[in-house]
């Protein structure tokens, strides 16, 4: 009915866009990164030609990623916070995503519209909003000081790993909670019922039942949460500011905006990238095959 | 159950039959089985998440609650005022502090261009994915969901990279950040519109089509307005995230001149900021709401008729692209 032509010369424009807008920018990281450096300025050469590819900058970048080198430790600390707000994050938000999806009833709209509301609130502004209230004077400290669960008011802003860790599930768990309803969402309900006639308890239910079934749920949230903060290097700033809190994110910044070093800062981005690429991969697969069951 | 058990097992039935053994349980017992109870809704979920939705929204509303305070702390509350933040304090408000107006109209640029550049192209690459078919079509799909799954840092460093060293005609500045923004929202209004697509099937168009309708006319006729709900929302959408994006605007700045609201609340969250930072941030807020808030009834009024789709009437829908 529409002529052969129609719809590869509409997804022409948005497809060169992004070749020239993304792949290529990621080709200008690689030439950056496998390229020589200015002897005098010390600001990289890029190189095009993959011939001509330099990997000394590249290989000792990678070095010091051995244990016990500066990376190693920075790399370490990155994969810690990453894994405890993951299952801070995930603590909280299964049972939320649980609840609403199986036992809210009427109120399952307002419920979802309040889980949507962070969403819509700037990042920056929820950081803002977490940081006043860690602040020395914050109303934390008051409440903590007010109940004497403390008697001198701690220091939550100036390098505590605490603080970085709940400012990663308090920014990220929004992100996390959708996925999760909408795998819950998805599980046939006469399963479960089918469980409870064979003489499950509610425990043994979700357990064999619930659980096994929102694995891939879990999964999927998680990776859509762990890639951001994986790259993340704006709330270790916002909340500590202290390199002792610094994530792999941070080195990655300072390279390009502190002491300018951009071609170890971009082998360093590459290096990163190669590391999240399973997940990245993960979440493609994910995606390509939710949209295939939407065409079928 | 056996005999040993129920001579052992007072524990687990106390709460169920107190009156026959003359024990009235304690207030911690009556607690504890009211937050488990095991024959309905377990309580300590419903705890759970009101305590998580309150622990998600009370910071904000804090935040704007400072953003009225008389004094200049962020932290105290010294009375309230309405305007001082927002307009008439002399040098530090909203409005009379020259950088916080520049950042407020930087932001509302690059999300206007985004909205006016990302939604046109999104809508027909979304259309020639879902229908082209063969080998390049499904390498374009691929490159279509890669923004979606890089983080953000790396396509900042990457697009950072090549305005340094390879378009090096387009200096880092506004221009970068439009293009930057486009290329990270392109892939959102790509999966609404094809959620829509798929939903409303073809046979409107056979229709069409069958009744003599050319092409060009199904297409103008038909599938436009069909999908219009989806145009919308991607506008919405392509306005939310843009105007939220805080590392791609950074990266592709060219210093104060080209500062964002988020850019300008990261650089001074950790300077003893004036509460004018957070007026700001309030009016963010205030619009992106606005902004959904008309998306959300927009689309609703436009879908009148149709068939809710998924829970919350649509909105999991709108985030296709997560939804796994």
């Amino acid at each position: 009915m529409y002529p052969r032509w129609l719809w590869p010369v509409f997804a022409v424009p948005g497809v060169v866009w992004l070749i020239l807008l993304f792949l290529v920018p990621f080709y200008a990281l690689i030439g950056v990164a496998f390229g020589g450096v200015d002897p005098v300025f010390q600001n990289p050469i890029p190189t095009w030609n993959p011939l001509d590819w330099q990997y000394d900058a590249m290989l000792d970048t990678l070095r010091q990623f051995l244990p016990g080198q500066t990376y190693w430790t920075v790399f370490i600390r990155t994969a810690i916070y990453v894994g405890l707000a993951l299952t801070g994050s995930l603590l909280i938000g299964y049972p939320v995503a649980y609840y609403i999806s199986r036992h809210a009833k009427r109120s399952k709209s307002w419920l979802i519209g309040l889980l949507v509301l962070p969403f819509w609130v700037s990042y920056m502004m929820r950081m803002l909003a977490w940081v006043n209230l860690f602040s020395p004077e914050g109303y934390i400290n008051k409440i903590l000081l007010w109940t004497h669960i403390v008697t001198t008011p701690p220091n939550w802003l100036d390098g505590n790993p605490v603080s970085v860790v709940l400012g990663l599930i308090y920014g990220y768990i929004p992100y996390l909670i959708l996925p999760l309803l909408a795998a819950l969402d998805r599980i046939d309900r006469s399963v479960l019922e089918a469980a409870r006639d064979l003489g499950a308890s509610p425990m043994e239910a979700f357990a064999h039942v619930t659980l096994p079934l929102s694995k891939h749920g879990i999964l999927g949230a998680s990776v859509i949460i762990a890639l951001p903060m994986f790259g993340d290097y704006y709330t270790p700033n916002i909340v500590s500011g202290s390199p002792t809190t610094s994530m792999l994110g941070n080195q990655i910044d300072i390279f390009f905006h502190g002491g300018p070093q951009p071609a170890v800062g971009a082998a360093l981005t590459l290096i990163l990238s190669a590391f999240l690429a399973i997940l990245m991969a993960y979440y493609m697969i994910s995606i390509a095959k939710a949209q295939k069951e939407m065409a079928s | 159950m056996s005999v040993g058990q129920m001579n052992t097992a007072p524990r687990a039935s106390l709460a169920t039959a107190p009156a026959k053994r003359g024990i009235q349980p304690t207030a911690t017992q009556k607690f504890r089985s009211w937050l488990f109870n095991p024959w309905g809704t377990p309580r300590s979920l419903v705890v759970i998440t009101w305590l998580y939705i309150l622990i998600s929204i009370v910071p904000v509303v804090v935040a704007i609650q400072f953003s009225f305070n008389d004094g200049r702390s962020v932290t105290t509350w010294q009375g309230f005022n309405l305007t001082k933040w927002y307009y008439s304090d002399p040098a530090h408000s909203v409005w009379t502090d020259p950088t916080l107006i520049a950042a407020l109209m930087q932001s509302l640029k690059l999300a206007g261009l985004d909205m006016l550049i990302a939604t046109p192209l999104g809508v027909l690459l979304a259309l020639g994915l879902a229908r082209w078919r063969g080998y390049l079509a499904s390498a374009s799909n691929f490159i279509m969901l890669f923004p979606l799954v890089t983080p953000e840092l790396m396509m900042g460093v990457a697009l950072s990279m090549v305005f340094l060293y390879l378009y090096d005609w387009i200096t880092p500045g506004t221009t970068a950040q439009v293009l930057g923004h486009v290329t990270f929202s392109l892939s959102y209004v790509v999966v609404i519109v094809r959620g829509r697509l798929f939903s409303i099937g073809k046979q409107y168009e056979e229709a069409a089509a069958d009744l003599g309708a050319t092409p060009f006319q199904t297409l103008y006729l038909v599938v436009f307005p069909l999908l219009s709900p989806a145009i919308f929302s991607s506008l919405m959408m392509v306005f939310a995230i843009s105007i939220d994006d805080f590392v791609i605007s950074q990266w592709l700045s060219c210093g104060a001149d080209c500062d964002t609201v988020p850019i300008r609340i990261y650089n001074s969250t950790r300077a003893a900021p004036f509460p004018s930072i957070n007026a700001i941030a309030a009016i963010l807020v205030v619009m992106t709401l606005a902004a959904v808030g008309i998306a959300y009834f927009v689309q609703r009024w436009m879908t009148r008729g149709e068939r809710k789709a998924g829970p919350g009437g649509g909105v999991t829908q709108a985030m296709g692209g997560f939804d796994m």
